[in-house]
């Protein structure tokens, strides 16, 4: 019997192995998305009001063009918890964007100065019109992009993020992909190559043959490098880098997407501790109940 | 259920009320003065965290549908109207997406603890059948549930899993079409998805008394295995284990939360944070996490047909194993050889949920298809032999004897014979 | 259970007990709160609460409706011969004394000057919803001139106030201000 118990074990064991050595190995071309330091991180984070409204800046004025915005409501520029505009600020800034409303008593729309109440209007009416407008490539939608893109993290990490709250993939891909445009595209893809080349984007590999030995991560991207240094004024003497702009603007999609999240934390933080002390009363009640049952 | 109740009506209100609908009695019967065997350890409380969890989703679940709109035009704009708009909205879904996992994650104890200790095996076999019956119910939910956000994963989670029934011969292309009201995923699914989302629960909920009267019909399980024999063996419902269900749910609500207020989009996919496009489908589906295991045992069948019945069949042969096991003793505790196999069958579990979750290529497939044999062996060649090959050791006489003996989990004296009732 | 022999024991037990079934009743209260504010109006729906109408169109003696928190307000333009009616009637006639008008204090009373909008009385901007049961009255009816309710028969006068029939109320002022000369602002 105890070599069929050795021989369990064993098997156990291999199994075990066999099933996380892939898992190890499994690193190839995929980016590696470095973790950033976030306010919003952990269970205590928090958006920071000037990061934030430095990233609404560089939204506005670099991405804007292309990246709508359209679950974000000028309202909610001025929302706690979020870049803290004030009331009037928020609506002088609605009203520098135009929106389409209607149908007047003439059975026409019109276009009028945003409100409070309106969405962020979109630079293109649709998918198709974006298309054409940048060469076939869609510029996705900013509101909920923080969420919508994460890199693999694979196994052992994704069991420890459970236990350090790691929720900021997001970010932290928005920024590495924004900072991580080389001077030059690898020469590996030749003088015909007029796309952009991007070591940290997942939506694309490259398949050229010449490259085949270079293992090069990442992939052509649709979108040319947006950021350079000094293309956005800052006035709170913050550094007008591209690091600077990536963190700021990677900041501000995490708050489009999550408009709640510090109020979630905090919430969450009560909730903790009640749980937890009633949890301990209902113990110790327990025990008192069952002091004199033999179980 | 009734019939522990030593409940005698004393108001005129309450024995008008008692000889018209002894709703009372029934109540105090099953749930206030029913005998519980009194070393039941914390792994019984996972019944009464997934009431919990049950009641929990029907609740959210009702509210979040005051909000949503079951439309492929405007399902996803409408959760978002529900994360961002909604008084505590945002709340509210995180829960009951969380809620979902939680849920699982609960199932999956009650039934490996049903496993270990023999809970399905007679006189439990038609509570175990119900048990499995409801885990069916859950995953046809759950399924459906994750397609009404609309988002990439949801389409393409849909399509996927109800293109499974085409493989059925012959009627099979009808029957698809049959479950999408069309040509495609499209807004008559989603419409019917959101109708049976709602139906379902209630389903369980019924299936579930069902479930619960089974089991007090012949008394509740325990580590021992051992039946009890005398008063001094069981305990009342309450307060005793009224307490320490509650204390283990406010447990488990600690980790919930942990979940819905923290890492609230841990378990979910990224794809889903982009509305559904039917003409793009996403490098990777995934499953839910709950379903990938049986996800695993599908893509490890190199024909659509041959993986679908493994897939079902993964859960078919539950429905059995009260007579593939053979043998007498019930509790895995006196049992050393089956404890042995149960914790490599519970690895190989897990094993397949990570293969599941991993591209279906190279080394992947082909440990899948070892697990996947394995999985079935387990159930069909491994318990059954079991019963004849093992030893068991001595089980003790009663459950109080037991628990003097110092625990329940450990074996009581030489002198006590089998218990084969 | 057994009984405790300890004299002492009995009390910290009960102290024990009472401030765990406290917490918990404390717990149950506040998870209650999320599942009823949620059903309340939600922040798109706050944000929509004023709009702003446009009325150079609206010649003497003519109505416009427009949507405000998705019920209908009358604007009216009212001619100088409702102004002087509504005007004739003394407050003391009214079934309903109260000038209903969210500008002015609670107590005001339902003169023609506290109908009209302040300072532009030939301006009657109400919320087009009788006070009974919540119908839309029709215009230029009834007998009185003003608005008639078809569901049940109340008669509102010019100034919109009721003088005869079921509704216990004239029909409510909204918040509004002229933002400019054309323009009031309702909510």
């Amino acid at each position: 019997m105890s070599t069929m118990i050795k021989m369990v074990r064993n098997f156990a064991a291999v199994a075990l192995v066999a099933t996380a050595t892939p898992a190890l190995a499994a690193g190839g071309a995929v980016p590696h998305i470095e973790r950033q330091q976030w306010s919003f991180a952990g269970p205590f984070g928090f958006f920071d009001r000037g990061q934030l409204q430095r990233g609404f800046k560089v939204y506005r004025e670099v991405c804007a063009s292309c990246h709508g915005l359209k679950q974000v409501a000028f309202r909610n520029l001025a929302d706690e918890g979020g870049p803290s505009f004030s009331e009037d600020q928020a609506k002088q800034i609605a009203s520098e964007y135009t929106v389409i409303d209607g149908p007047n008593e003439d059975g026409d729309m019109y276009e009028r100065p945003a409100i409070l109440a309106d969405k962020f209007p979109s630079p293109f009416p649709n998918e198709q019109a974006a298309r054409a407008s940048n060469g076939g490539a869609y510029p996705p939608d900013f509101s909920l992009l923080a969420k919508a893109r994460a890199a693999h993290r694979g196994f052992p990490w994704f069991v420890f993020d459970a236990f350090t709250q790691y929720q900021e993939n997001g970010p932290d891909y928005i920024y590495t992909l924004l900072t991580s445009y080389p001077e030059e595209n690898p020469a590996c893809l030749g003088e015909d190559f007029s796309g952009n080349y991007n070591p940290a984007f997942l939506g694309g590999s490259v398949t050229a043959e010449e490259c085949a030995h270079e293992n090069l991560t990442g992939g052509p991207i649709g979108m040319a490098n947006p950021l350079s240094d000094e293309l956005v004024e800052y006035t709170d003497g913050t550094p007008m880098t591209v690091d600077q702009y990536a963190k700021d603007v990677s900041a501000f999609m995490m708050w489009a997407a999550e408009p709640h999240l510090e109020e979630r934390k905090k919430i969450g933080f009560r909730v903790m501790v009640f749980l937890i002390v009633f949890a301990g009363m209902l113990y110790f009640t327990k025990k008192k109940l069952w002091r004199n049952v033999e179980h | 259920m009734a019939g522990h109740s030593n409940y005698v009506p004393q108001s005129a209100a309450a024995k008008w009320l008692e000889s018209r609908l002894p709703v009372i009695s029934l109540v105090r019967g099953s749930f206030v003065d029913f005998p519980t065997p009194k070393n039941l350890n914390y792994w019984w409380t996972f019944g009464g965290i997934l009431f919990f969890m049950l009641v929990a989703q029907i609740i959210t679940g009702i509210v979040l549908v005051m909000h949503y709109t079951p439309s492929t035009g405007a399902a996803f704009d409408s959760v978002e109207h529900i994360m961002r708009d909604v008084n505590f909205g945002w709340m509210l879904r995180y829960l009951h997406s969380n809620g979902a996992s939680m849920f699982f994650i609960a199932v999956y104890i009650h039934i490996f603890r049903g496993l270990y200790y023999g809970s399905y095996k007679a006189p439990r076999e038609i509570s175990w059948i119900l048990g499995v019956i409801i885990f069916l119910i859950m995953m046809g939910t759950a399924f459906m549930g994750y397609v009404l956000p609309w988002g990439q994963m949801s389409f393409w989670g849909a399509t996927v899993i109800t293109n499974l029934f085409s493989a059925i011969p012959l009627v099979g292309e009808e029957i698809r079409t049959w479950l999408w009201g069309g040509f495609s995923v499209d807004n008559p699914t989603l419409n019917r998805f959101f109708s049976l989302h709602y139906l379902l629960p209630f389903m369980i909920f019924g299936v579930v008394i069902l479930h619960v009267w089974a089991f007090h019909t012949t008394g509740n399980n325990n580590p021992t295995g051992v039946q009890p024999k005398t008063k001094q063996d069981t305990v009342p419902f309450h307060p005793y284990y009224t307490i320490k269900d509650l204390f283990a749910i406010v447990v488990f609500m600690v980790i919930f939360a942990w979940f819905a207020f923290y890492v609230p989009n841990y378990m979910g996919h990224p794809d889903n944070y982009i509305e559904a496009n039917p003409l793009v489908t996403p490098a990777h589906i995934v499953p839910e996490w709950y379903f990938l295991p049986f996800y695993a045992i599908l893509r490890a069948v190199p024909d659509k047909l041959g993986g679908v019945v493994a897939m079902f069949g993964a859960i078919a042969v539950l429905f059995v194993l009260p007579w593939l096991d053979t043998s007498k003793v019930r509790s895995g505790t006196y049992r050393p050889l089956f404890k042995q196999f149960f914790w490599i069958f519970a690895g190989v579990c897990v094993a397949l949920g990570y293969l599941g979750a991993m591209p279906a290529e190279g080394i992947y497939v082909i440990l899948s298809r070892i697990f996947t044999v394995y999985y079935f062996a387990h159930f069909l060649v491994i318990l059954p032999m079991l019963g004849f090959l093992e030893k068991p050791k001595p089980l003790p006489a009663s459950i109080s004897e037991a628990v003097l003996k110092g625990g329940s989990g450990k074996p009581a004296g030489a002198a006590a014979a089998p218990d084969t009732k | 259970m057994a009984h405790n022999t300890d004299p002492e024991e009995p009390n910290r037990r009960d102290f024990l007990y009472i401030a765990t079934g406290a917490m918990g009743a404390v717990g149950a209260g506040a998870l209650a709160w999320p599942f009823i504010d949620q059903m309340n109006p939600d922040a798109s729906a706050l944000a929509l609460a004023s709009i702003e109408v446009d009325v150079s169109a609206v010649a003497e003696g003519q109505s416009i409706t427009v949507k405000w928190r998705g019920k209908p307000v009358f604007i009216r333009n009212r001619t100088e011969t409702e102004v002087e009616e509504a005007k004739a009637v003394p407050v003391a006639d009214l079934p309903d004394q109260n000038a209903r008008n969210a500008n002015l204090p609670a107590d005001a009373e339902a003169t023609d000057a506290n109908r009209g909008v302040e300072g532009n009385e030939k301006w009657l901007v109400q919320v087009g919803v009788c006070t009974h049961l919540g119908c839309v009255p029709l215009g230029d009816a009834g007998d009185f001139g003003g608005w008639f309710c078809p569901c049940h028969g109340s008669h509102y006068d010019t100034a919109g106030r009721i003088r005869k029939g079921p509704a216990p109320e004239n029909l409510l002022i909204p918040p509004l201000e002229f933002v400019s000369d054309s323009t009031i602002k309702i909510g």
